[in-house]
């Protein structure tokens, strides 16, 4: 297990939400009083938690997919055109550049390389695989309840207690030292 | 607010499932107790793959010669099994995938099981063509790399196409499976205890279900399902090409691929309701595959069960018309030939017993849908025999017809290759979450405060 990466001077502030409309209020406030780079936990992809509550817009992974996509197809018509072209000889009547036939390895090639990138953008853009320990963490979150994660100076950390206590959460866990999640 | 967007997106709540809770100790209650029936089924089935291996080794060992593959029936029930397992993969594609993008509120309970399904069939399907190769040991041969001559394989070949497709379709289905099930192992992971603990905290990589997770996972998610779309259409025209790219009568014909996809999908989503009947039952996950998503699942099974038929007309009649006597020979030799019964067996299977999904009572009745998938199980297989053994038998010239005979080796096979994926499917039922927890999430109202139920 590696150590989690601390955020020193920081405290952290663990909040676990039964419902999920105190979870967005929650963050909306949290945003509203000029706080980044918290976390919210769901147990599953609520939409409105990520677009209303966090803002979250475009991810890059797209780029990764159209990436990958392009370099498979090209990979495909680059490889099938070289070997044909290293030794060319005529078979079964057909051009040695036989481009229907070439568009089925290319468009295999296109699929494969596209997918496979997919995982690495997910992989790189979301921090998987994570092998760190789990400070920041509640096993409810994969079940049915909501939680944020925020660090705060210790300027801030009682503005941002009473925030997180405003939404009535079912537990609020206080760590005296925050983590960079 | 969220449930009433949810309605408006058709994604129907369901209705017999009330809290997210529920939802994981149901799902999770399958991982903890094994029962009997388990045991007793998996015993049958470790039995059945060493019937496999067996029969497997002994060709091996003896060579190719103790199948009946001989001129000029050169494939057999190994290649019939490989196109039937290839078809069998597709619905988890479809019902993962194609109905993800088109949003179809029923999915959700019945593509991790389907998903499994594709990974598990493919790896069955991948296993036939390096049995039907006979030297094993050479199957490296199927990489494309050059010869010591450097000469590149012939890249126009539908059998290198297949090559390509097959692995792709592995691997991406593979890959996505597997993506799809990571929340659902933290989801396991963080009940477990002990051994079972480890394991889950390896394989769901530390997820911890965070907004940057969850963003960039559903985006992934989408993009990987808008890839394996066109793939899945591919890989079974691809293996069509396998038979049309010949000029063999009976193969030869443009409408294969949209027929083989239309079968492909028509089979897959039969043995779905085949392994979903008993599990539903034996999980007790009735609350999550209720007659509704069966009933949609038997529309499936009508629509594509009619344009397979459609496809068998066809080819009768273009046979009839193209007015080629070695093309009207095959097709009637089909019909009326030796292997007569072969046909009427797919026909009845495929065309006449699917008929009766058209009453809404029968599509309704899970024992009913139960028997009819296993029959379209069978024609479906049939359909494959018919296809590749009899237009073998029967093509141009009259003094190279010839007969084909399974042999003993060869059925061990045939028979041994349910086993081997039914091995895996009982061992998928056991450690991953066959239903699919933070997606069915999404069809289960989210907890509200009563402030806010107040107000809508």
């Amino acid at each position: 297990m590696i150590m989690p990466r601390r955020r020193q001077g920081h405290r952290g502030f663990f909040a676990l939400f039964e419902h999920l409309d105190s979870t967005i209020e929650a963050c909306k406030a949290l945003r509203a009083a000029g706080h980044k780079g918290f976390r919210a936990y769901a147990p599953l992809p609520e939409h409105h938690l990520l677009e209303e509550g966090l803002a979250l817009k475009h991810s890059p992974v797209r780029v990764f997919t159209l990436a990958g996509a392009m370099t498979g197809a090209a990979t495909g018509f680059a490889f099938t055109t070289w070997t044909s072209m290293d030794w060319p000889l005529v078979t079964g009547g057909k051009p040695v550049f036989s481009i229907p036939a070439y568009v089925v390895i290319a468009f295999e090639l296109a699929i494969l390389f596209g997918a496979l990138s997919t995982v690495i953008g997910l992989f790189i853009n979301a921090g998987l695989p994570n092998l760190r320990r789990m400070v920041a963490y509640h096993p409810e979150c994969s079940n049915g309840s909501f939680g944020v994660y925020i660090t705060a100076p210790p300027a801030q950390a009682e503005a941002v207690k009473r925030i997180l206590s405003g939404f009535d959460p079912a537990e609020l866990r206080e760590d005296p030292e925050g983590f960079d999640v | 607010m969220a449930t009433a967007d949810a309605r408006q997106r058709g994604a129907l709540p369901n209705p017999d499932v009330a809290t997210y809770e529920a939802v994981n100790r149901d799902v999770l209650k399958v991982l903890s107790r094994p029962g009997k029936g388990w045991w007793v089924l998996f015993a049958m089935a470790a039995a059945g793959v060493a019937v496999f291996l067996g029969s497997w080794f002994y060709q091996i060992y003896q060579g190719i010669g103790v199948s009946g593959l001989n001129a000029p029936v050169g494939w057999g029930v190994y290649i019939t099994t490989f196109v039937f397992w290839v078809g069998i993969a597709h619905s988890g594609t479809l019902i993962s995938a194609i109905l993800f993008l088109f949003r179809a509120p029923w999915r959700q309970a019945i593509y991790r099981a389907s998903e499994a399904m594709t990974v598990f069939a493919v790896m069955t399907a991948g296993l036939f063509p390096l049995i039907h190769v006979g030297r094993v040991w050479h199957a490296y041969w199927l990489i494309p790399y050059p010869n010591s001559r450097f000469l590149w394989p012939n890249f126009r070949s539908p059998l290198v196409w297949d090559v390509f497709a097959i692995t792709t379709y592995f691997t991406v289905s593979a890959v996505f499976f597997y993506l799809g099930t990571i929340p659902d192992l933290a989801a396991a992971r963080d009940q477990a205890r002990g051994l079972r603990k480890k394991f889950y905290q390896v394989i769901s990589l530390g997820w911890r279900g965070t907004d940057r997770e969850w963003h960039h996972f559903s985006k992934a998610y989408i993009y990987l399902a808008a890839l394996a779309t066109p793939l899945v259409l591919s890989v079974h025209s691809v293996v069509s090409w396998d038979f049309a790219m010949a000029i063999v009568p009976g193969w030869h014909t443009t409408i294969f691929a949209p027929y083989f996809v239309a079968g492909a999908i028509f089979s897959g989503v039969a043995l779905v309701i085949t392994l979903a009947v008993p599990m539903r039952k034996y999980f007790g996950l009735e609350d999550y595959l209720t007659v509704k998503h069966f009933e949609a699942m038997a529309k499936l099974c009508l629509l594509t069960s009619s344009i397979v038929l459609y496809a068998y007309m066809t080819e009768y009649f273009l046979a009839w018309y193209s007015g080629e006597p070695p093309e009207r020979g095959s097709f009637w030799n089909r019909v009326f030939g030796h292997y007569w019964w072969a046909n009427w067996i797919m026909l009845t299977c495929n065309g006449l017993v699917p008929l009766m999904l058209w009453f809404k009572r029968v599509r309704r009745s899970i024992a009913a849908l139960f028997v009819i998938s296993i029959f379209i199980n069978i024609g479906m297989w049939f359909e494959r025999y018919v296809i590749i053994v009899t237009s073998l038998s029967h093509e141009y010239e009259p003094w190279a017809w010839g007969l084909y005979r399974p042999s003993y080796v060869e059925m061990g096979i045939l028979l041994g290759s349910f086993a081997w994926f039914g091995f895996w499917f009982l061992l998928f039922t056991r450690l991953l979450p066959p239903v699919a927890i933070a997606e069915m999430k999404e069809v289960v109202p989210p907890p509200m405060s009563s402030r806010k139920e107040a107000a809508t």
